[in-house]
């Protein structure tokens, strides 16, 4: 269970993936090509194929519903008391399409070409095209399904701008974005439940994966209830179960979120795509103390007005109103003149975190910095300060206890979405023939770094229109399939109880919150925001450590029957330690920065990330041994976007 | 609920104008109360239409009070453990008691007002007087208790049609979008009208305007 | 500051459960009522006794998955809140805090404060939906829908499926949960078709779980964290009513 890695740090190279199934010819045809190239099944033989689909956020839930609608057998599984409450809903900002309503010179070829230079050249161009071009449908979609987008007087919809475009292509329901479209979902798969085309396991939580034959053929899941360990079997198995940003302990991420359905599946043979790929928000509030279970997202709107500063002195702790104009240090605006207060997230970040590590930072324990509306409200009066970010401030009260009207808000950087992933195919296919990924589960479309708006655009493309056509090509062959082999339903249940017991017989004396706290703290400052060869070795020899120190010592109270929660902690826990290795480990091999990946060893004169596309344009697959991670190189051409430098001075 | 409800509110409109004509003197008074029994004659033989009008409102009350009741048992089915704090109401606070106890409190007061004003039995003029007479003597200041029993209950009858009104238009679904405000302020006008309408007789009566 | 807990304790659906006191110390006024009872359970496990079992996700407000009774009132006192955004700034030191689960027959107790909200799904099953497979929408501009309506649809659009109408209702009604899907699918052009269906099968739905009626006291949208407006209940019962001797 323990120790993936013989030597710490070490891995070995492997064959490079040589096929992704992308259909050749010119990029705008290649989805149509495939969708006419799939094998399609036979509307009676449908209900006779049985699908698994792990996860009911966007992805998941749009999944299920859609194969439920095409009449297949699904069986759908979600560890929360209801497939509602998937992390999906807790995006705010919105969800872009190429529609183009605005007349302001969008297109798919647009939106696909900011999406490949967003994800600074690390995606792959066919992939992303396609999300481009189905972009337009999940509008339709979710309006006919009843989703209350915003509307202008004249009864259209509204549209606003987004980081990393020109274009106002940012579709948006006040800034519940994410709750409508996944209650759309929800809806949606509700509806399939009643028609008896999808069985809903709520309270069910993935613990492995059931190959057969060389082919995902099912999961065994822990009912959470009655804490009995049962296996269902499939023709696939789709897996979309969100990212794995709670390996850093403190995030956005609901504290839910877990990466052990992709572990699993990562250790009995998928490929895991570019694990160190993390997007790090700017605009979060603070850590308020050793308590902090979670950390919550500001919208990145309140950018547009408030100036971020810190004092120009180390360690000046005056009440920000007493700090003169000239004893503050408006950094954004000093480094970057021409975009301000609105560089893209990963600078703004990294530069909230040099400040800090200065010794600059306000509030407890110097990690935060003010962004302040003082202006903005002499500028414009409160009023219509009000109006645009009322909501907005009205919860950073709630939480903080502090009216931003009066004392600026105080804000850092935190840990938000992983473009890493299981590796995919065109077909959303991974390398466990029948196992398919989608949503922020997959190595995603985002490269290295995700632009604003896109992972719900993502989330819904792979579920609604893309899995759907895919998987029927996949399950057109399932006639041949063998039967699936007992052994290997009876190991992975044996792995499973075993993994449980192991945990319930230490008995030792730290809760898992406590080691997770310790592995999230070590990864933030060792594989964060800034990420060193040094700091890197540093993790990859302390993890293996604290990982003997879990297994050991870890306190696990109650039994395996029935609820229990800190059961339940502790397995999620056992498996973020793993992949932490792997994610330094990525880091570590890719020593360009890139995206939301920063090596402080290479960057130009000015201290912005620089690429090494001679030697990193590639994604980096990872495949399990007991030997440690093997990799193989997915070689990314572009024939449509020239890759360039991001500037933003 | 709303629908006997109404069938009662529009009687209590019926009754308290009726009340109100005492203002125009005994003849007027009598003579209303008389119309009552001999309205539709001779077309129909006498108090056809009281006796109708009697039965429409015992089955109203009936399935009024039924409807509470069930109302109240599927509640408590609904809920069979109940909360160990005390429960602080979020909302105006007084709408199920005074909808449950309430009810409780006015049907008592309408059997005591029917063996007072209607039977005369604990009247002190008796059966046998004119209505007019059983008014009089049933307000007299002597008798202030009286009078303060039916302030205290038509307090309690004027809360529960604030409540109970403005219930019905909900449960109608007439109180949505724009008309959810008028309508909730119409309850209350309806429910002031009739308090201040009941009240003015027996109060008259009291304080001797009315002898 | 010290708090004194006394928190409701089952072991599961077939325990009667009682009322357990605990004390805290150190809680700090920056704490979210949720963080608090993480100090809590931790303190609890190392000393060898099972932690207090509560349902919560997200911790932004959204997810609708927490939801506990404090002192009486369904996610506390603090209005439009939910628990896990509920601070402890809002206590005193020395305060005594009752903490209990949503009390409803068809919110059965599984563990402590975790109760089962299954019956919510099932009246969304019933039709809270529009029928509309992937892949057949006509574009989206092809459906004008004036503002006025969207924002009210979405208004009702907001709610969390937390279930505190529910736990605040004196009925234990479901009225709220179920009138606010029906008016954000029934205010837009989209859900007309099935309006009259829809609202006849939801209603019918939310009183086979069991449910209490509405008797209107509108303790429900005072402790609602969205805030959906009790006028969501009158325009349930007109659907309801047009539908019925339709159909």
């Amino acid at each position: 269970m323990s120790g993936i890695l013989r030597r710490a740090g070490e891995w070995r190279v492997g064959a490079p993936i040589a096929d992704t199934k992308a259909p050749a010819g010119p990029i705008e045809e290649r989805w149509d090509t495939r969708r006419f190239e799939a094998k399609l099944v036979n509307p009676a033989n449908k209900r006779k194929l049985n699908v698994i689909v792990v996860g009911t956020g966007l992805a998941g839930g749009s999944a299920a519903a859609t194969l439920g609608e095409l009449g297949y057998n699904v069986k759908s599984f979600c560890y929360q008391d209801s497939p509602r409450r998937a992390h999906s809903i807790a995006a705010q900002g919105g969800i872009n399409a190429a529609k183009n309503y605005r007349g302001d010179g969008d297109s798919v070829f647009r939106l696909f070409y900011d999406t490949v230079k967003g994800g600074d050249f690390r995606s792959r161009e066919s992939n992303v095209y396609r999300l481009a071009q189905v972009s337009v449908n999940i509008i339709d979609q979710a309006v006919a399904q009843g989703v209350p987008f915003a509307r202008e007087y004249g009864g259209l919809l509204d549209t606003r701008s987004f980081g990393g475009a020109q274009v106002s292509r940012t579709f948006y329901a006040r800034g519940q974005t994410g709750q409508q479209l996944l209650l759309g979902a929800y809806q949606a798969l509700e509806r399939q439940v009643a028609a008896g085309t999808v069985e809903m396991h709520t309270r069910h939580e993935m613990l492995e994966l059931i190959v057969s034959g060389g082919r995902a053929r099912g999961v065994v899941v822990r009912d959470m209830v009655t804490g009995e360990i049962e296996t269902h079997l499939a023709d696939a198995v789709v897996l979309a179960t969100g990212g794995y940003g709670n390996v850093f302990y403190l995030s956005t991420n609901a504290k839910g979120c877990n990466t052990t359905a992709i572990w699993r599946a990562h250790r009995r043979g998928a490929y895991f795509g570019n694990p160190c790929y993390t997007q790090i928000h700017p605009t979060c509030i603070p850590v308020s103390g050793d308590y902090q279970s979670k950390l919550t997202l500001m919208s990145e709107s309140l950018r547009n007005d408030g100036r971020v500063w810190v004092p120009l002195r180390k360690g000046d702790d005056r009440p920000p109103a007493q700090i003169p104009e000239d004893e503050r240090d408006y950094y954004l605006e000093r480094i970057y003149p021409s975009f301000g207060n609105l560089v893209p997230r990963d600078i703004a970040s990294r530069a909230a975190k040099n400040v800090c590590d200065e010794g600059r930072g306000v509030g407890p324990g110097g990690l935060g910095v003010y962004l302040d509306f003082a202006d903005a409200i002499a500028r414009l009066g409160r009023e219509a300060v009000e109006k645009k970010y009322g909501n907005l401030f009205e919860m950073y009260e709630r939480i903080t206890g502090e009216n931003p009207y009066e004392v600026p808000m105080r804000i850092y950087p935190a840990v938000h979405y992983t473009m890493g992933g299981l590796w995919v195919d065109y077909d959303l296919q991974s390398t466990i023939p029948g196992l398919f990924v989608i949503g922020e589960a997959n190595f995603s479309d985002h490269g290295a770094n995700r632009l604003g708006a896109s992972a719900l655009m993502q989330g819904l493309a792979d579920g609604y229109f893309v899995l759907p056509t895919t998987i029927g090509d996949y399950l057109a062959g399932a006639t041949a399939f063998d039967q699936v082999d007992q052994d290997a339903v009876d190991e992975a249940v044996d792995r499973v109880k075993e993994k449980i017991s192991r945990l319930l017989a230490v008995n030792g004396t730290r809760t898992a919150d406590s080691f997770h706290r310790e592995l999230g703290r070590l990864m933030w400052d060792h594989c964060g925001m800034e990420r060193t060869e040094e700091s890197l070795r540093k993790a990859l020899e302390r993890i293996p450590e604290l990982r003997e120190e879990f297994w050991n010592n870890v306190k696990v109270p109650g039994d395996s029957e029935g609820l229990n929660q800190a059961l339940e902690r502790a397995g999620r826990v056992a498996d973020f330690f793993e992949l932490a290795e792997l994610m330094c480990v990525d880091a570590l091999h890719r020593s360009e920065s890139c995206g939301g990946h920063f090596r402080a060893e290479s960057q130009d004169a000015d201290g912005e990330a620089l690429r090494d596309d001679d030697n990193f344009a590639y994604v980096a697959a990872w495949e399990w041994t007991p030997d440690g991670p093997v990799l193989h190189k997915e070689e990314l051409d572009y024939e449509y976007v020239k890759m360039t430098q991001r500037s933003y001075k | 609920m709303a629908v006997t409800g109404a069938v009662l509110v529009l009687f209590l409109i019926g009754h308290m104008l009726g009340n109100l004509k005492i203002f125009l003197g005994a003849d007027s008074f009598n003579g209303y109360a008389e119309w009552l029994r001999t309205a539709g004659e001779p077309a129909l033989p006498g108090r056809t239409m009281l006796t109708i009008t009697e039965i429409v409102l015992v089955v109203a009350v009936v399935l009024h009070m039924w409807s509470a009741v069930s109302l109240a048992r599927r509640a408590a089915r609904a809920r069979p453990v109940k909360y160990a704090a005390r429960r602080r109401s979020q909302a105006s606070g007084y709408a199920t008691h005074v909808m449950r106890y309430g009810g409780i409190v006015i049907a008592l007061f309408v059997v005591w007002h029917l063996l007072d004003m209607t039977l005369g039995v604990v009247n002190p003029e008796g059966h046998a007087a004119t209505p007019y007479d059983r008014m009089v003597a049933g307000f007299a200041p002597s008798r202030w208790w009286v009078t303060a029993f039916y302030v205290i209950a038509l307090v309690m009858v004027g809360l529960h049609l604030r409540h109970g009104v403005w219930s019905a238009f909900q449960t109608l679904g007439l109180a949505r979008g724009r008309s959810h405000r008028p309508l909730r302020a119409l309850a209350g006008v309806v429910a002031l009208v009739l308090v201040v309408g009941f009240l003015a007789a027996p109060v008259a009566v009291m304080i001797g305007v009315i002898k | 500051m010290n708090l004194t807990l006394k928190i409701w304790r089952q072991d599961g659906p077939e325990d009667r459960g009682r009322m357990v006191t605990y004390q805290v110390e150190d809680v700090s006024p920056d704490m979210s009522f949720l963080e608090m009872l993480d100090v809590l359970n931790e303190r609890l496990t190392l000393a060898g006794e099972e932690p207090v079992a509560f349902d919560h996700d997200c911790r932004e407000g959204i997810c609708g998955m927490c939801g506990m009774v404090i002192n009486g009132v369904a996610h506390g006192e603090q209005r439009a809140t939910t628990t896990c955004q509920l601070h402890m700034r809002h206590f005193k030191d020395g305060d005594t805090v009752t903490i209990e689960p949503w009390r409803a027959a068809p919110f059965p107790v599984i563990k402590d404060l975790v109760v089962d909200r299954s019956a919510f799904d099932r009246i969304i099953q019933a039709g809270g939906f529009i029928s509309v497979p992937a892949g057949s929408a006509p574009d989206a501009h092809s459906i004008p829908v004036p503002k006025n309506a969207a924002d009210a649809a979405f208004d009702a659009a907001t709610c969390i499926g937390c279930g505190a109408c529910v736990a605040a209702c004196p009925n234990g009604s479901a009225s709220l949960f179920t009138a606010a899907k029906i008016t954000h699918l029934g205010l837009l052009p989209q859900g007309q078709p099935e309006r009259a269906s829809r609202a006849k099968a939801m209603v019918e739905q939310m009183d086979a779980e069991g449910f209490g009626g509405c008797t209107n006291t509108g303790e429900c949208t005072a402790v609602c964290p969205k805030g959906i407006p009790l006028d969501a209940i009158a325009q349930m019962n007109a659907d309801y009513l047009k539908a019925s001797p339709t159909s």
